[in-house]
């Protein structure tokens, strides 16, 4: 049953209307339409008390200067901390990943142990600890290698479960003609189970890269001069303009984010059109969607 | 060792911020995830598109972001006081806001993806015997999807646990921000505080994991 886009059809919960209930669906709509609009109005008005609507708030966003000296700045801080995490965290995600699912005891278990701790553990908690550990160890940590690290070993983490769910989602039948033409165990990975893994995982990893760089924000608390430092320190600290500022850069995240998150829907249904894989696309242990895996 | 045993009252007393942050967001946020549910199901597409929109905005925004717009937007540029004398009293109720705000958004799409797993036949049934939507929902629908997505409420769940540590962007002294002050205390014993404070954490979720799988399989309809 397909989902319903308007009122002329039936869905799980109702059926196609009748002319009673479409016109009693219209008054609803009318009640319902008002009394939203009605909060809009309040919460404009509440704002609007406070002056936050003025246009000198405003018109920093309009001249050029304020974009390419303030808030570029801080939006390529957050692409390249999100890049640079996404990389380790694939990496770290395939190695454990792949480490949990070894025949060898001695590298499945501490594999195990670290996928879990790191999945526990509050990403805030691991920056704090990257930034004051390396100190104590002698190291010089930027808040950049702080979050980049917290960032690669959450997220690290979730992605080796979602690898190791790609693995075992791929039939057991596609190892084992593999291992009956005589490839070794390392060559069963690399050439038949990990690319199909792949293809079942991809919208998975993208979810969880949404994650990621909703994460980069976290910076903020430790003064990276993320986007979120631009939108709610750099660009307030000249205009005082917190709340226009902060909305302009939620925009920004929302547009980054939601692409990300079409781009997994296409990939989804690129990947259930033309099946170039044997394993069922991969959601994450203990999901019912992908919703869990975007709350962290 | 010894700052973890010294100074075990303040952790304990940063944890128990933590799961009273956690404890009511998590009810509000349960509570007004539901209602954006039964406005993503109902036949209204002027409920449906608002709570399509409120879900998108809230879900892709980050949660610091939320968070500092609570404390900094609507505490010190609105003027939202919930309490004119203490600061920490306002910030708790601040940053309250934002995660069940913000956690609203994945609870109301978990009960969603819920109300897809009860078969077609569940609601034929109620509305031939003269069921209204509004009853459908309440008495049918709900009950059975509610119980379909006991196990990711609960990982909803334990991701909130892990998210109240972002309310120490506008310094809710929880669990990571006290944790940091006492890395700045105790600069020789970071190792064992870390331990310490991620034990904790461990000894929140790890039960509420427990928990809601055991409810999960105990309340499961059986079809």
């Amino acid at each position: 049953m397909s989902a319903a886009t308007g009122t002329g059809r039936a869905t799980v919960l109702y059926d196609a209307p009748g002319p009673r209930t479409r016109l009693r669906n219209n008054v609803l709509t009318l009640l319902f339409g008002a009394a939203l609009l009605l909060v809009a109005y309040l919460v404009w008005a509440k704002f609007d008390e406070k002056g936050q609507w003025n246009g000198k708030l405003w018109r920093p966003f309009l001249e050029a200067d304020t974009w390419t000296e303030l808030i570029l700045p801080g939006l390529r801080n957050t692409l390249s901390a999100a890049a640079v995490a996404a990389v380790l965290a694939l990496v770290f995600g395939a190695v454990f990943g792949i480490g949990r699912l070894s025949e060898h005891r001695w590298v499945r278990i501490p594999a195990g142990v670290v996928v879990e701790v790191f999945r526990a553990i509050p990403l805030l908690m691991l920056i704090f600890f990257a930034q004051y550990g390396g100190s104590l160890a002698g190291l010089i940590v930027t808040e950049f290698t702080a979050v980049v690290f917290g960032l690669m070993l959450y997220n690290g983490s979730v992605l080796a479960e979602i690898v190791r769910a790609g693995i075992l989602a791929v039939p057991k039948g596609q190892a084992e003609a593999g291992y009956a033409m005589g490839l070794r165990k390392n060559q069963v990975m690399r050439l038949i189970l990990l690319p199909q893994a792949v293809t079942a995982m991809m919208p998975a990893i993208v979810s969880q890269l949404v994650v990621l760089l909703k994460d980069t924000a976290l910076g903020f608390i430790v003064a990276y001069a993320d986007l979120l430092n631009a939108g709610a320190r750099v660009v307030p600290a000249n205009f005082s303009n917190l709340i226009p500022s902060v909305i302009v850069i939620a925009a920004i995240y929302i547009a980054i984010n939601l692409a990300l998150g079409y781009l997994a829907t296409w990939l989804e249904r690129r990947s259930r059109r033309s099946p170039r894989s044997t394993a069922v696309p991969a959601v994450p242990e203990g999901a019912a969607g992908d919703e869990v895996t975007l709350a962290r | 060792m010894e700052a973890v045993v010294d100074e075990l009252p303040v952790i304990l007393h940063a944890f128990w911020l933590t799961v009273r942050l956690t404890v009511i967001s998590g009810l509000i946020a349960l509570a007004w995830g539901t209602v954006l549910a039964a406005m993503r199901v109902s036949p209204l597409p002027v409920l449906r598109a608002a709570a399509a929109i409120y879900v998108n905005v809230l879900r892709n925004t980050p949660l610091t972001l939320i968070i500092v717009f609570c404390g900094l937007g609507l505490g010190t540029v609105m003027d939202v006081q919930f309490s004119r004398d203490d600061l920490s009293v306002n910030n708790f109720w601040l940053s309250t806001i934002g995660l069940s705000a913000y956690t609203a958004a994945f609870v109301c799409e978990v009960i969603r993806s819920g109300v897809n797993t009860v078969p077609m036949g569940q609601a034929e049934a109620a509305r031939s015997i003269g069921l209204t939507f509004l009853q459908t929902l309440r008495l049918v629908i709900l009950p059975q999807a509610v119980r379909a997505v006991i196990a990711p409420l609960g990982s909803l769940l334990i991701a909130l646990t892990k998210n109240t540590t972002v309310a120490a962007a506008i310094g809710v002294a929880e669990a990571a921000l006290r944790m940091k002050n006492l890395f700045d205390a105790h600069g020789d014993a970071v190792i064992p505080l870390f331990l310490g404070f991620a034990a904790g954490f461990v000894v929140l979720t790890l039960p509420v994991g427990l928990l809601f799988g055991w409810l999960s399989r105990r309340l499961a309809v059986a079809r």
